[in-house]
C-alpha cells in the first residue's frame, strides 16, 4: 500500500501514527482513503474540499502542484508526504 | 497547556527579531511535550522568504525547511512543537492571517518589536474548531 507521512501537530488525529498507508490510484485518491479512517484531520486538510493553501503533498521530493495536483497517479506503493508551508502575518 | 522557556531562550528570540526589524522574522520552536506542559529547548531561526516588500508584515518558511526541521527533530528525539514569528510596531497578538494559516495543536509565540526593541512576547495555541486563537500561560525560567 501506499503511505503518508502525518506532519507533527496533525499526529493526535492519526493516533499518534506518523505514517499512514492509504489506498487509492491518485493523490486524491489517497488523501480521500485518510480522512476516511481519520475524519478529524479533514478541516485542517481541506476547505471547501479543497487543499488548504498551506498544505503541501509531496511524492518523495516533488510536489504535486507540480505535477498533475490531486490527479496525480501513484505507485502502489508510492510514499506521499504532507508538509505544512508556516506562514504568519 | 502551560509553556515552559528559559529567560535565555526569550532573549535569544528578542535579538533575532530585533535584527529583523523593521521586517518579520521567526523560526521553529524545538522542544518535548509531558501531559499539559510543552518545555522549549531549542529556537532555530529561519529566513523569511515572502516577497521582500511584503515582509514588514508577512513571514513564510519553505516547506523544506518544515521537512528538514521535522525530520532533525526525530533524529534528536525532540519534537516540532511550535514556531515563533514577530509582530514589527504591532501587539504581539494573532492577526486574521496568522489564524487562517495556523495549525492545531502547534504553539505559536508572537513577539512585539516596537521601534526596533523586542517589548512583549505572548503564546497562542489554534482552537480545534480553526475559530480562534486561545492564549498560553508563559512560565519563563531562569
Amino acid at each position: 500500500m501506499a503511505s503518508i507521512k502525518i506532519p507533527t501537530p496533525l499526529r493526535v488525529y492519526t493516533d499518534n501514527e506518523a505514517q499512514v498507508s492509504v489506498s487509492g490510484a491518485t493523490v486524491g485518491d489517497a488523501l480521500s482513503d485518510l480522512v476516511g479512517q481519520y475524519p478529524d484531520l479533514k478541516q485542517h486538510l481541506f476547505q471547501d474540499d479543497k487543499l488548504r493553501s498551506f498544505v503541501n503533498v509531496f511524492i518523495d521530493d516533488e510536489d504535486i502542484r507540480f505535477l498533475d495536483g490531486t490527479d496525480t497517479e501513484i505507485e502502489a506503493d508510492a510514499s506521499l508526504r504532507i508538509i505544512p508551508s508556516i506562514a504568519g502575518g | 497547556m502551560k509553556i515552559e522557556l528559559s529567560k535565555a531562550l526569550q532573549q535569544k528570540i528578542f535579538k533575532q527579531m530585533e535584527g529583523t526589524f523593521p521586517n518579520e522574522g521567526g523560526g521553529f520552536l524545538l522542544g518535548t511535550r509531558s501531559g499539559n506542559t510543552v518545555s522549549i529547548i531549542d529556537v532555530i531561526q529561519i529566513e523569511n522568504i515572502f516577497e521582500s516588500e511584503e515582509q514588514y508584515h508577512r513571514y513564510a518558511m519553505s516547506p523544506k525547511n518544515w521537512a528538514d526541521m521535522e525530520d532533525t527533530a526525530d533524529e534528536r528525539g525532540m519534537t516540532l512543537v511550535g514556531y515563533y514569528h514577530s509582530h514589527p510596531d504591532s501587539p504581539a497578538i494573532p492577526s486574521e492571517y496568522d489564524r487562517v494559516h495556523a495549525l492545531p495543536n502547534f504553539v505559536y509565540i508572537i513577539s512585539s518589536v516596537m521601534a526596533g526593541e523586542a517589548v512583549e512576547m505572548f503564546v497562542w495555541l489554534l482552537r480545534d474548531d480553526r475559530s480562534a486563537f486561545d492564549q498560553l500561560e508563559l512560565d519563563l525560567q531562569a
